[in-house]
């Protein structure tokens, strides 16, 4: 780990494939550059723990996961600043970075920041998901390559999208269980992706993930149409309730249930910096507005990766280096016709890795009766609040998940809305009969991750800071 | 109920949970050694009590806090385990003292 | 959106925050047929940034008739929330365990003892206990007090409650009486029409025999089109706010309380910086660091959020009732105390609304106070 400089022309936050890609590119290109990640070692999620992971047998995690290794290698000869096991809970307008290394806090500023934030899981609210066995499947992926640790007992997998078939195949190549696989991709889903597979064929993924998905289906049992989903178990999961159709409810033992059902970008630093964002219908999530640069509406700071909407891990790299060499430019470093020059390789490449997608978001686009529960389902875990709650205070008149937040306390937890704001906004978007792009989302404050008040308070503070609060 | 693939490798980490003595990998965040000891629940939350384990691994939910050498509320899934860590399941609201 | 509302109501409330809703909420136990426009999801809304305090020492310096509404709607709280936890079932969670401000410094003691000297030694004030104690006294009842702690001043009518849950016990309650509240109807012009009103909003138009502006700071803008005046300002307030913790400070303290969920609170800063909500680090930290040093076991303690809202302000700080003289039925209400007063807005103000006009007692919250030509 490298000591901190006073300030950098450059920050990224996030160590995946978007942030080692342009802290590597910016670096070699001469910015003082740092990247900042919470995580202790570099790869982001979907590469987490290339570099030291217990599973050495490579065909377990596949080909596309060792590629990771690649983006480290460049990255650790670039020159750039690396802080592993860096929570960064602020980016304020002025570029001031507020972040929390080992239990201390500092505030760090640089010339222009990029924010590599990466994806989360979007929130799969069935009723049972808040019991302990229950968990995503990015989660069980996440155990796997970092400790070599598989479920054991009874597993069913449940949900749609790319990563579930991937951490099926890894599963499997793996050695270890899974009893059955249930689908919840909708039928009508491959009717509307039809006119986008000429897109999809054309893509390197097609046969990749075809060999993938046939490898799985011929060992695993799948149930697809599933069309609701239930957890049931005394203080854990034991049971997983399904039906398939309309057909009759069905019971599955399980010991591990492990949902997916994709992916979102991770908003929540950029939402507090105040980064503008907008409702994608394709992929049905609030998204950063960028424009093909990653540029962001705040002066400086732009996003790079999935981050700034879901394009998958190869896309990231490339909208890293676009990204980079925008910072480059708008640091004065390249004029604009070198910047545009150097992009267009990348910019190829990005097309090239984003072929298909329309595909996949079409496909793979979850049923509205997962992504609007039912009444009795928790939608915020931290505060335990249900989507009767949230349906109840939208009769009161609330119209939008900030009014919620004061009613409700739904989105107030540690969590800060991260597991909740998608599904609270599509709630009172079914229940007014409106789009989420009407209702909006959550405005959200630093710090954006808890820091102690210990922490907060040994930040420098400024003359004016100090009158407001203690001259009065 | 996770284990451990046979042939992943790594140094042997010793530490405590709620008392008891356990064994770790190094590389294994304090929520995957609770997860690989057989730990099926981490906490209670305090608002209605009831139990929860590890859900996202990535720092995102919180539903892995533990109190870790006495500190209260610590997010298990970013936390490496180290020998001799002192790491505690929780019961409801974080004590002030704690 | 153009559609029109036609829809008659004795009174519109133009606000639905703690101001405005106490009040629809008080007209409406009156048999008064109301309705609240509101804007949207996003506005700028004060009384979501309150601190929850139902707070009545060191009130009242300058109008000592401040001080006695303050102790009045105090002393109201308990039937309030009782009635509101009656009719709704939610418990508001009001509590009156006596009220502590910490003092850092034998100039902090000094300074709060002759403010609160002066404020008791207006002619006509109310009467009521309070006392400044020494950090011995303190001590005795918050043992974890920080040693820069010197001393505090205490009132035993002190209390606070849940504001989340007062807003939506107040919202439910306003349900369950009839009254409409309609969001996003942001009014954009108010006429007067044959003995009634006539609202134009960003939804259509309302008409009703009364108005009463609730609006915080739009108030400003508002208040005029009635032949009312409303001077307020924004004051940025910073609030920071703990994970759940269990119990251990039974007593609100100034800018410092356990809620009932657990978490503490912790305030609070004066910033004249016009609508801008945005948190500044370095003021939360100078909150932070000052109570740490009242409290020192809150440094560890994970803060999970934090965020600025804007008081409205009148220039001497105290509230403004009024009802207009040049289009009777119209009134104004304005203060940056919603949760202290919400009793009173429900309980006392909201009567004499729906009755039709306000009693003498309300002339001392005019807005003519500050039409005074300045002494020469």
């Amino acid at each position: 780990m490298s000591d901190l400089k006073p300030r950098y022309d450059l920050a990224v936050i996030g160590a995946g494939p978007a942030g080692l890609a342009a802290a590597t590119l910016a670096a070699q290109r001469g910015l003082s550059t740092v990247l900042l990640d919470e995580q202790r070692a570099p790869g982001g999620q979907i590469y987490r723990a290339v570099t030291q992971t217990p599973v050495k047998n490579p065909s377990v995690l596949g080909s596309d996961y060792w590629h990771g290794a690649d983006l480290v290698g460049p990255f650790r000869d670039s020159g750039a600043d690396y802080a592993p096991g860096s929570t960064v809970w602020s980016v304020s307008r002025s570029l001031d970075i507020g972040l929390s290394r080992d239990g201390a806090a500092r505030v760090l500023p640089a010339r222009h920041i990029i924010l590599a934030t990466g994806a989360i899981e979007r929130p799969f609210p069935i009723p049972g998901w808040t019991l302990p066995g229950v968990m995503g499947a990015g989660a069980a992926q996440i155990l796997l390559k970092t400790s070599g640790l598989v479920a054991s007992g009874n597993v069913v997998l449940a949900g749609t999208g790319p990563l579930l078939w991937l951490l099926a195949w890894q599963y499997l190549r793996a050695g270890a269980r899974i009893d059955v696989i249930l689908d919840t991709t909708p039928r009508e889903n491959w009717r509307q992706a039809m006119p986008h597979m000429g897109a999809f064929a054309r893509s390197g993924y097609v046969a990749k993930g075809l060999k993938l998905l046939l490898e799985v289906r011929r060992k695993v049992k799948v149930i697809g149409n599933v069309t609701s989903l239930k957890a049931e178990g005394d203080g854990r999961v034991q049971s997983v309730l399904y039906r398939q159709g309309d057909g009759a409810e069905q019971r599955l033992p399980a010991d591990t249930l492990l949902l997916h059902h994709g992916v979102i970008p991770n908003i929540n630093l950029a939402n507090a910096t105040g980064c503008a964002q907008n409702w994608d219908e394709a992929q049905r999530c609030w998204v950063p507005t960028v424009d093909a640069w990653g540029a962001t509406s705040v002066e400086g700071v732009s996003i790079a990766g999935d981050g700034a909407g879901i394009g998958g891990a190869l896309a990231a790299e490339h909208r890293g280096r676009l990204a980079a060499l925008d910072a480059l430019h708008r640091l004065g470093v390249l004029d604009r016709a070198t910047r545009d020059r150097d992009a267009a390789p990348h910019r190829e490449a990005l097309d090239k890795a984003q072929r298909g997608r329309e595909f996949l978001d079409t496909l793979y686009s979850p049923a509205k009766d997962f992504r609007v529960p039912q009444d009795e389902t928790i939608v915020c875990r931290c505060e335990e609040v249900t989507a009767k709650q949230v349906r109840d205070a939208v009769k009161l008149g609330v119209s939008g998940p900030n009014q919620t937040k004061s009613f409700l306390r739904c989105g107030m937890g540690p969590c800060q809305g991260r597991l909740c704001g998608p599904t609270v906004v599509e709630v009172i978007a079914d229940a007014r009969g409106v789009s989420p792009a009407e209702v909006g989302y959550y405005r959200l404050r630093p710090p954006v991750k808890p820091i102690t008040l210990a922490e907060l308070a040994s930040l420098p503070k400024a003359e004016d800071e100090i009158a407001a609060v203690m001259h009065h | 109920m996770f284990q451990r693939l046979p042939n992943a490798s790594g140094e042997r980490v010793s530490f405590t949970i709620d008392g008891r003595a356990a064994e770790a990998l190094s590389g294994d965040s304090v929520a995957a050694a609770l997860i690989a000891n057989g730990v099926q629940t981490c906490r209670a939350t305090p608002v209605s009590g009831a139990p929860r384990a590890p859900y996202c691994m990535m720092g995102v939910c919180f539903d892995c806090l533990v109190t870790i050498d006495d500190v209260g509320n610590q997010q298990g899934c970013l936390v490496r385990v180290r020998p001799g860590m002192r790491v505690e399941t929780q019961n409801g609201k974080r004590e002030i003292e704690r | 959106m153009t559609q029109t509302t036609r829809s008659d109501y004795d009174v519109a409330v133009i606000g639905g925050g703690l101001v405005g809703s106490a009040i629809a909420w008080g007209l409406a136990q009156h048999g008064q047929k109301v309705a609240i426009l509101d804007e949207g999801d996003i506005a700028v809304r004060p009384s979501r940034g309150n601190f929850a305090l139902v707070w009545v020492q060191g009130k009242g310096l300058g109008l000592p008739e401040y001080a006695g509404w303050t102790k009045r709607s105090a002393d109201n709280w308990t039937g309030f929330s009782a009635q509101l936890r009656e009719q709704t079932g939610i418990d508001v969670c009001y509590e009156r365990p006596g009220g502590f401000l910490p003092l850092l410094s034998e100039a902090e003691m000094e300074h709060r003892a002759n403010q609160l000297k002066r404020l008791h030694n207006q002619p006509n004030v109310v009467r009521y206990d309070y006392e400044m104690m020494d950090r011995a006294a303190v001590a005795k009842e918050m043992p974890f007090i920080g040693k820069d702690v010197v001393g505090a001043s205490y009132c035993p009518l002190d209390g606070h409650c849940n504001s989340l849950k007062l807003l939506r016990a107040l919202h439910t309650g306003i349900s369950l009486s009839g009254v409409a509240y309609l969001p996003n109807h942001r009014v954009e012009r108010i006429e007067q029409r044959e003995g009634g009103f006539r609202m134009v909003t960003a939804s259509g138009e309302v008409r009703s025999g009364k108005v009463v502006i609730a609006a915080g700071h739009d108030g400003r803008r508002l208040a005029p089109m009635v032949g009312l005046d409303a001077p307020v300002r924004p004051e940025r307030g910073h609030i920071i706010v703990t994970e759940k913790t269990a119990p251990f400070l039974k007593f609100p303290v100034g800018f410092i309380r356990q809620t009932d969920e657990g978490g503490v609170m912790i305030g609070d800063s004066f910033e004249d910086v016009g609508l801008d909500t945005t948190v500044r680090n370095g003021v939360t930290s100078t909150i932070a660091d000052r109570a740490i040093r009242i409290f020192p076991l809150l440094g560890k303690l994970n803060v999970v959020r934090t965020w600025a809202a804007l008081r409205v302000l009148t220039p001497d700080g105290f509230p403004i009732y009024e009802q207009s003289t040049s289009m009777p039925g119209a009134f104004v209400a304005t203060c940056h105390s919603g949760v202290t007063l919400a009793a009173n807005h429900a309980l006392a103000l909201a009567p004499h609304i729906a009755a039709g006009g306000l009693p003498d007692e309300f002339t001392a919250f005019s807005a003519r106070r500050f039409h005074v030509p300045a002494a020469a």
